[in-house]
């Protein structure tokens, strides 16, 4: 590949590393400001994992570009943490569920009617409550 | 100026591993810990391949593909032994 190709493909590599580095601080981040386990969840199992995945495909674009081979490790080191992200949140939050959630509120919504589960939301009783389903 | 970008990486994972940590000994509940210990696991696997790309080899990649393995089941084992007082019943 000529020095022209080779730089491009090299600013390209830097671009997604540096995108997913960004991603995974904010992830990090969102785990130590969130207030609630059931809100922190989100931010590693998303942000974490996106950039872990922008990381992974800069990696792959430097191993095909500059290196001069053609890697797919990455690709499925990026796929199996994808698959398995939402699983181990789901676990986590089960287990939080079994160990916390039973004598403890849920935490609030933030908005003036709570979760659907205990609080039907405000135009229920009026117009809904009577609606016959769908 | 892949140089720059992977200092940048570096110091960015570095922080999220240090953020991962006071979350690790401050969490109010096991289930923060055990979220704290997974996001670790997965920003090691960033740092082993951002070392795979500043060497230009690629040993770290099968390092990285046993440590997300390794990451991932350890995470559902802590979690079952939270859920059901054992890990394998």
């Amino acid at each position: 590949m000529s020095g022209a190709g080779v730089t491009i493909v090299e600013a390209l590599a830097s671009l997604l590393i540096v995108i997913g580095a960004v991603f995974g601080l904010v992830g990090s981040y969102g785990l130590v400001k969130l207030p609630d386990l059931v809100m922190r969840l989100h931010a590693p199992t998303k942000a974490t994992t996106l950039g872990v995945g922008g990381v992974l495909l800069g990696a792959m674009v430097h191993a095909w570009g500059v290196e001069g081979r053609s890697s797919w490790h990455e690709l499925l080191i990026a796929l199996f943490l994808f698959v398995t992200a939402p699983i181990s949140a789901n676990l986590i939050a089960k287990a939080w569920l079994h160990r916390e959630g039973a004598d403890r509120p849920l935490p609030p919504t933030g908005r003036e009617c709570g979760w659907a589960n205990d609080d039907p939301p405000p135009d229920a009783s009026e117009s809904g409550r009577g609606d016959p389903p769908r | 100026m892949i140089e720059y970008a992977l200092g940048f990486a570096y110091l960015a994972f570095g922080a999220a591993l240090v953020l991962n940590l006071w979350r690790l000994a401050q969490g109010p509940s096991a289930a923060d810990r055990i979220l704290a210990l997974d996001t670790m696991v997965i920003n090691g696997i960033a740092l082993v391949i951002l070392i795979g790309v500043s060497q230009a080899t690629a040993v770290y990649f099968e390092a990285a593909m046993l440590l997300s393995l390794v990451g991932f089941v350890s995470t559902v084992a802590l979690t079952k032994f939270i859920l059901r007082g054992d890990v394998i019943e």
